[in-house]
């Protein structure tokens, strides 16, 4: 029940993108259609859970016994460059179709703040091992979901007629307002 | 010498990181809660960009090719360490409001960029040049989008009462919708301006061509 909350708390009620403006670079730059957005958002929440899981244990096995705790960002950071180069280097090995869809998305995911983000919040909410799984799972559903929808009503946008300075980006900053007015009708929900 | 200034220059305007380039974007929405918020981000970023160009700059001979992205990444963390632990110690209600998004500036991409588009190729000098440039760009667009929010979510500007008592607060732009809105509004205005300017220009031209 706990991890169930946890879990629709983060996809919704704290959703990264729309509430807490965590991975809005992708989101804007890389959601112009619903294909597109649904294989980033797949390679994303894959990197999610397995960066909640190495942050987890490196926290715990590595930077708090040897009181290293302030090389935590420097770690993280590179750990995730490390897990996305293992990620793709497998892919393209045993997978190829999957890396043929995901493949160009995999080298953005090092740069995504709401990856990095999200095992800072990790550790610094004390989360044990199930919960920073449950955690990592929910910040790529959530992301995914966010990506997903402005990209559907991003290929709406392109048949509609819009006042010429409003055109590209400024037309998607105003519908993710949009978007995120609606999200914050869940804060308070848990 | 001139090409120098022009290098400067372009990041307050023409190659701006927020309004034009569109990179930076978490802190840019997150942190512009109020005016002083969005300075001291766009400080702590500025500090770091201009320390890691400078850095990168000078070890660019020495870092191979085949790992310079990680080579850099432990440059720009190394420093965001350094603004983590002084803003904690001196200014602990701004490291406070800011939060996650301190350690965060490592993923900004406007370091990175700078330090692979630029650093890793000038002179140090002209890499310092460039990254202050960028930097004090970074500054003027999140400490605009700060004062708009605080104006008009809370009536204060860096914490002083500007709006007249009946001003009544609206409350949303203080709020994660608001931060979105602001800036799609923001870009729709720059947009208009920077038509005008080019229409300008080229009435001018047409002119001095006839």
């Amino acid at each position: 029940m706990e991890y169930l909350l946890l879990f629709i708390g983060t996809v919704i009620v704290n959703n990264f993108v729309l509430v807490q403006f965590l991975g809005i670079c992708p989101f804007i730059g890389v959601s112009k259609q619903v294909s597109t957005s649904i294989g980033m958002g797949i390679a994303t929440t894959f990197v999610m859970v397995m960066a909640a899981l190495a942050s987890w244990l490196i926290q715990h096995f590595i930077l708090v016994p040897l009181g290293l705790e302030y090389l935590q960002t420097l770690s993280f950071i590179l750990v995730i460059a490390a897990l996305v180069q293992l990620v793709e280097m497998f892919l393209h090995k045993s997978i190829p179709g999957l890396y043929r869809a995901m493949g160009i998305f995999l080298p953005l995911i090092t740069t995504n703040c709401a990856v990095l983000g999200l095992a800072l919040n990790a550790v610094l909410r004390d989360y044990n091992l199930g919960e920073s799984l449950v955690y990592g799972f929910g910040a790529g559903v959530g992301f995914t979901l966010a990506l997903i929808m402005i990209a559907g009503i991003r290929e709406e946008l392109e048949f509609a007629d819009i006042p010429k300075p409003l055109k590209g980006a400024a037309i998607a900053l105003i519908t993710a307002g949009l978007l995120s007015l609606a999200f914050s009708g869940f804060a308070g929900m848990i | 010498m001139n090409k120098m200034i022009k290098d400067f220059l372009r990041g307050l305007w023409d190659e701006h990181p927020t309004f034009r380039i569109m990179i930076g974007m978490c802190p840019t929405l997150a942190v512009t809660t109020a005016a002083i918020n969005g300075f001291g981000m766009a400080v702590a970023t500025t500090f770091v960009l201009v320390c890691s160009s400078i850095l990168i700059s000078v070890l660019k001979k020495v870092i191979p090719g085949g790992v310079r992205i990680p080579a850099y990444i432990i440059v720009i963390a190394t420093f965001v360490t350094t603004v983590d632990y002084i803003m904690q110690a001196f200014t602990p209600d701004l490291h406070e409001s800011l939060g996650v998004f301190i350690p965060l500036i490592v993923v900004n991409c406007i370091i990175l960029g700078r330090a692979e588009a630029y650093a890793s190729k000038m002179p140090v000098v002209w890499s310092a040049f460039d990254a202050l440039g960028m930097g004090l760009g970074f500054t003027w667009g999140l400490t605009l989008i700060g004062s708009i929010r605080e104006l008009l979510g809370s009536g204060t500007v860096f914490g002083f009462s500007i709006m007249p008592d009946g001003f009544t607060p609206i409350a949303i732009l203080t709020s994660p919708p608001g931060a979105f809105i602001t800036l799609g509004v923001l870009l729709a205005l720059m947009n208009v301006v920077s038509s005008k300017i080019s229409e300008k220009i080229k009435a001018k031209q047409q002119r001095a061509a006839n």
